[in-house]
């Protein structure tokens, strides 16, 4: 079983760090090449979320189990500003910022798990699951 | 790294050769919007064959490169999106609106040669 891998997410140039090391541990636990995509996918709107919004960060990659599911959890963790409005920031097409409004729901659209707690001016975190069909 | 961008006659053919970080993929923008003036370019192909992912931010700039070009009078099209990468676009509600795209480069220079009605590039 992979251990479980630590990104920092200092600028944007982690982002691309985070989803290539969220693909290939994908790849190592199983997944399809096109599941690995769409991890890696959710995994770039919660790191760009990140930067963002609360500047740094980091993303923790690890194997997850339940029972019998195989799969992979993604959290992401910052000490940002906190989200006010949960329920907003996860309808789609909605943005604070200059974006599509596609980033969260997006990730949680992929993931087959998306959990976001969020508190304001001590950050959020953000756990994320796929699993193995 | 800086994407190569390439002159052939009044085309530009901006040519990614790994996966991009936002900065890079803001450098190509200019980079672009740049070229089309000094070149006095009409359409630019931009191939994102090698990118692994097009998430939001890439989306959003691609939109904004293909307004861009339009603004300063050249035709985008955008070639070489990979199954996987269209398959997350879509589950991840993101379009390329506004923007031509085609499957490879020689599928893009026809494109654009239909778009401007001459057969420079396009057999047939």
């Amino acid at each position: 079983m992979p251990a479980e891998t630590r990104v920092g997410i200092n600028s944007a140039a982690d982002i691309v760090t985070a989803r290539q090391k969220g693909r290939e541990l994908a790849l190592q636990l199983g997944f399809e090449s096109l599941d690995a995509t769409l991890v890696a996918a959710a995994i770039s709107e919660v790191s760009r979320n990140i930067v963002e919004y609360a500047k740094r960060g980091e993303i923790i990659l690890q194997p997850s189990a339940n029972g019998s599911h195989q799969g992979l959890c993604v959290v992401a963790r910052d000490n940002g500003p906190g989200i006010a409005d949960v329920a907003q920031a996860l309808r789609y097409g909605h943005s604070t910022s200059r974006g599509l409004g596609v980033g969260l729901p997006g990730a949680k659209l992929l993931m087959d798990e998306f959990d976001i707690v969020s508190k304001l001016g001590e950050g959020t975190t953000i756990t994320m699951r796929k699993w193995l069909h | 790294m800086r994407v190569p961008i390439l002159k052939q006659y009044d085309y530009l053919v901006a040519s990614v050769q790994s996966v991009l970080s936002d900065e890079e993929l803001l450098l190509l923008r200019d980079d672009l919007a740049d070229r089309v003036g000094q070149h006095r370019s009409k359409g630019v192909i931009v191939d994102v064959t090698a990118l692994d992912l097009i998430d939001s931010f890439a989306t959003r700039t691609l939109r904004a490169i293909t307004h861009m070009l339009k603004l300063r009078g050249a035709e985008t099209v955008i070639v070489g999106i990979q199954p996987e990468v269209a398959f997350a676009m879509v589950q991840l509600g993101l379009t390329l609106e506004g923007t031509g795209t085609a499957l490879d480069l020689e599928e893009g220079l026809a494109y654009l040669d239909r778009h401007f009605n001459r057969k420079l590039y396009h057999a047939g």
